[in-house]
């Protein structure tokens, strides 16, 4: 599969294969917890957020291959894209760490998320409204399960304090990506697609600084402004690692020669 | 040792209408997390809509050895069954 | 309902001194009432009289099935980041979420008799525990977690139904919840296998290796032979057990060989249809082997048990986290009451 990503080029597409991207690598990453995770009980916890979210992947790439019309299948859009093809934000790519970094990850994210998904509701691609209405009950439990891990950790010992504080300050720096509005989207927000992600900022910002607030945690203080993959398909150097992971079978048996799965 | 977690009760009720069934426990440390865990691990399946867990150290269970005491009392109490009554044919379904 | 009988000594001494008839039966006629409840097909639940070596085997055997469980999650779970497909990743993680929720459900059951979860754990780290030495083979490709499913559940599932209807009440009943789960498991690792045959030469060659190496495994599981079972009798006797380990592999063996042969994988030459007992030969195992596994020897062995401490160590700052957390709640709820 070439290079798809052309920035001029079914911005509609490009629109839906970023959901989908941002829940398919935060899946993936949920996906590692399974069996290393601090109690049973939250390694079944972790598996059901990523069962949630590959869900949700893999009707938005249907969708998303369907937009694009070169037939191509949700697998093929999972599996045979380089990173540089991969439009997540950064924030989904980074490691877990330890558990205070994946939560703090998680509050942030599915924060950002449910808004997004909040508006899209209202989307004028019927399809798209339909995948996220769905998704958007599972995001509201992630949201809620973020946030109660927040602040257990935010108040709980000093190490955790510490630990998850650690894991905004880490993450912080990624934040700015999130509410780029993009030339393209802002177009396909006015048709009433998608929504313009700077819009979701200060709905989002009052949230997270009241639950870190309860979880006596200080906001991180903002980074320089960086512009995300949507922009140019620049990642950080985890994505490259992942995909060696999430793509290896597709990649050594390809179904182009024959392999079944 | 600070992970002795408690046993909770798992009760969950399948649908509305029905009462709550027990299904079995989780450990937690406070009722939230238990409660957060038995939506986790016994509502996979849909299995229910409705959850309640309970501190198993705050359920008093009965002796099994005073069993006859307890129950065995209303063994002999049959006219509480409505089969202990005879109604003739004639009179038609009661 | 079942509950943990964890009731303290001070407890216990209350009780009888309220006249608590325990001491004042004596144990014969409880141990009668006891088999002959078993005998009737009735079951037994926690606070019932049970004699100590039903208690202790119950125990051993719930949590051993327990630990089987847990470590079975690996490896499979490692390679949840590398399956295939979408629909296949999400069903591996769903596969080995169930088995996580069986080890919950098991370990819960083996507590109503007494000993916490913990104690369990602790056991199986430092080595006092066994679990099912399968786990400490290695799963080398895609199609060893599809063999799994198919060999490893599918012997698991013949060596479960029974224990559905097993004397002890919350083990019978953890049983039956786990069963209703288990049967996707089998066929899902069946169906992934049929798909690869279907595929390349090389996905075919995959097949053959996995089946090569997880059949005979996958018949030990079922314990050593009947000749030199220590326990089976009175295992037997107390409904513990239903069905001697040979019993049991015979069953599977004869359920696994059509659909091998359906498969389309190469059946070891040994293996033949005994035309007067309508069943399959299937030889000796290598119980060299067997006890060389048991006893620690698989090539994963140390592996399994390093990632489970390390998973619970990784953990111990969110665990103590939480603890903290829920006794300041507690404090600011009793506070605020006052
Ligand atoms: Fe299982
Ligand atoms: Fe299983």
């Amino acid at each position: 599969m070439g290079c798809i990503y052309q920035t001029e080029e079914n911005p509609h597409f490009q629109y839906v294969l970023g959901l989908a991207d941002d829940a398919l690598i935060l899946g993936q990453r949920w996906g590692e917890w399974l069996s290393k995770g601090p109690t049973l009980e939250l390694d079944i916890a972790a598996s059901n957020l990523a069962l949630d979210l590959i869900g949700q992947a893999n009707l938005l790439l249907e969708h998303a291959a369907e937009l694009e019309g070169k037939g191509h299948t949700a697998d093929d859009l999972a599996y045979l894209r380089d990173a540089h093809d991969f439009r997540n934000h950064w924030l989904v790519e980074q490691p877990n760490d330890d558990w205070g970094v994946t939560t703090a990850r998680m509050l942030v994210f599915s924060l950002y998320q449910y808004c997004r998904y909040e508006a899209l509701v209202k989307s004028s691609d019927a399809h798209l409204a339909d995948i996220v209405a769905k998704a958007l009950k599972e995001v509201s439990y992630h949201r809620r399960f973020a946030a109660e891990w927040t602040i257990r950790l935010g108040q709980g010992t000093e190490e955790s304090n510490q630990r998850i504080q650690r894991g905004f300050d880490m993450l912080w720096r990624f934040v700015p990506e999130l509410f780029e509005t993009v030339c393209w989207e802002q177009t396909l927000a006015d048709d009433g697609i998608a929504v313009a992600s700077g819009t979701l900022q200060d709905a989002w910002e009052a949230e997270v600084t009241l639950i870190l607030t309860q979880a006596n945690l200080s906001v991180p203080k903002g980074d320089a402004h960086q512009f995300g993959s949507r922009h140019d398909g620049h990642h950080t150097e985890h994505l490259g690692t992942l995909l060696c992971e999430l793509q290896f079978l597709q990649r050594s048996y390809p179904t182009a020669s024959g392999a079944v799965w | 040792m600070a992970d002795d977690w408690d046993l909770y009760e798992v009760f969950i009720r399948s649908k509305r209408g029905s009462s709550h069934k027990h299904v079995g426990s989780v450990h937690a440390v406070d009722s939230r997390l238990a409660l957060e865990s038995a939506r986790d691990l016994y509502t996979r399946r849909s299995e229910g809509e409705s959850l309640w867990v309970v501190a198993a150290k705050d359920i008093l269970a009965s002796d099994p050895l005073e069993g006859d005491a307890l129950f065995g009392p209303a063994a002999d109490k049959i006219y509480r069954h409505p089969t202990f009554y005879e109604i003739p044919d004639e009179v038609g379904k009661m | 309902m079942y509950t943990t009988d964890l009731r303290t000594a001070e407890e216990k001494a209350e009780e009888a001194r309220k006249g608590v008839p325990r001491s004042a039966l004596d144990t014969d006629a409880l141990e009668a009432e006891f088999q002959a409840r078993i005998d009737a097909d009735a079951y037994i639940e926690p606070k019932d009289y049970m004699p100590d070596g039903y208690r202790k085997t119950l125990v051993r055997q719930m949590s051993q099935h327990a630990h089987s469980e847990i470590v079975g999650m690996l490896p499979e779970g490692c390679w949840v980041g590398r399956a295939p497909t979408l629909k296949r990743k999400m069903i591996l993680i769903a596969k080995v979420q169930d088995e996580a929720g069986h080890g919950l459900y098991l370990y819960s059951a083996a507590e109503t008799l007494g000993t916490s979860r913990e104690e369990l754990v602790r056991q199986l780290l430092a080595g006092e525990a066994k679990y099912s030495t399968i786990f400490n083979y290695p799963t080398t490709n895609w199609s060893d977690v599809c063999t799994i499913g198919w060999l490893v559940d599918g012997a698991a599932i013949t060596n479960q139904i029974p224990l559905c209807r097993c004397s002890y009440g919350p083990y019978a009943r953890a049983m039956v919840k786990v069963c209703k789960e288990e049967s996707f498991h089998q066929r899902q690792g069946y169906e992934a296998l049929l798909q690869m045959m279907k595929g390349t030469e090389a996905q075919k060659r995959m097949v053959q290796d996995s089946f090569d190496r997880w059949f005979w495994p996958s018949l030990m599981m079922f314990g050593p032979p009947d000749s030199n079972s220590a326990h089976s009798s009175q295992n037997m006797k107390w409904k513990i057990k239903r069905f001697s380990n040979d019993e049991l592999r015979q069953r599977f063996v004869d359920a696994t060989i059509p659909q091998a042969e359906f498969l389309g994988v190469k059946v070891p030459d040994v293996i033949v249809k005994n035309a007067e007992t309508d069943h399959y030969d299937f030889g000796e195992l290598d119980w060299d082997e067997f006890m060389a596994v048991v006893k620690g020897g698989g090539i994963c062995a140390s592996n399994r048990i390093d990632a489970r401490k390390k998973a619970l160590e990784d953990g111990t700052w969110v665990r103590d986290a939480a603890s903290a957390y829920a006794e300041k709640q507690q404090v600011a709820t009793v506070a605020a009451a006052e």
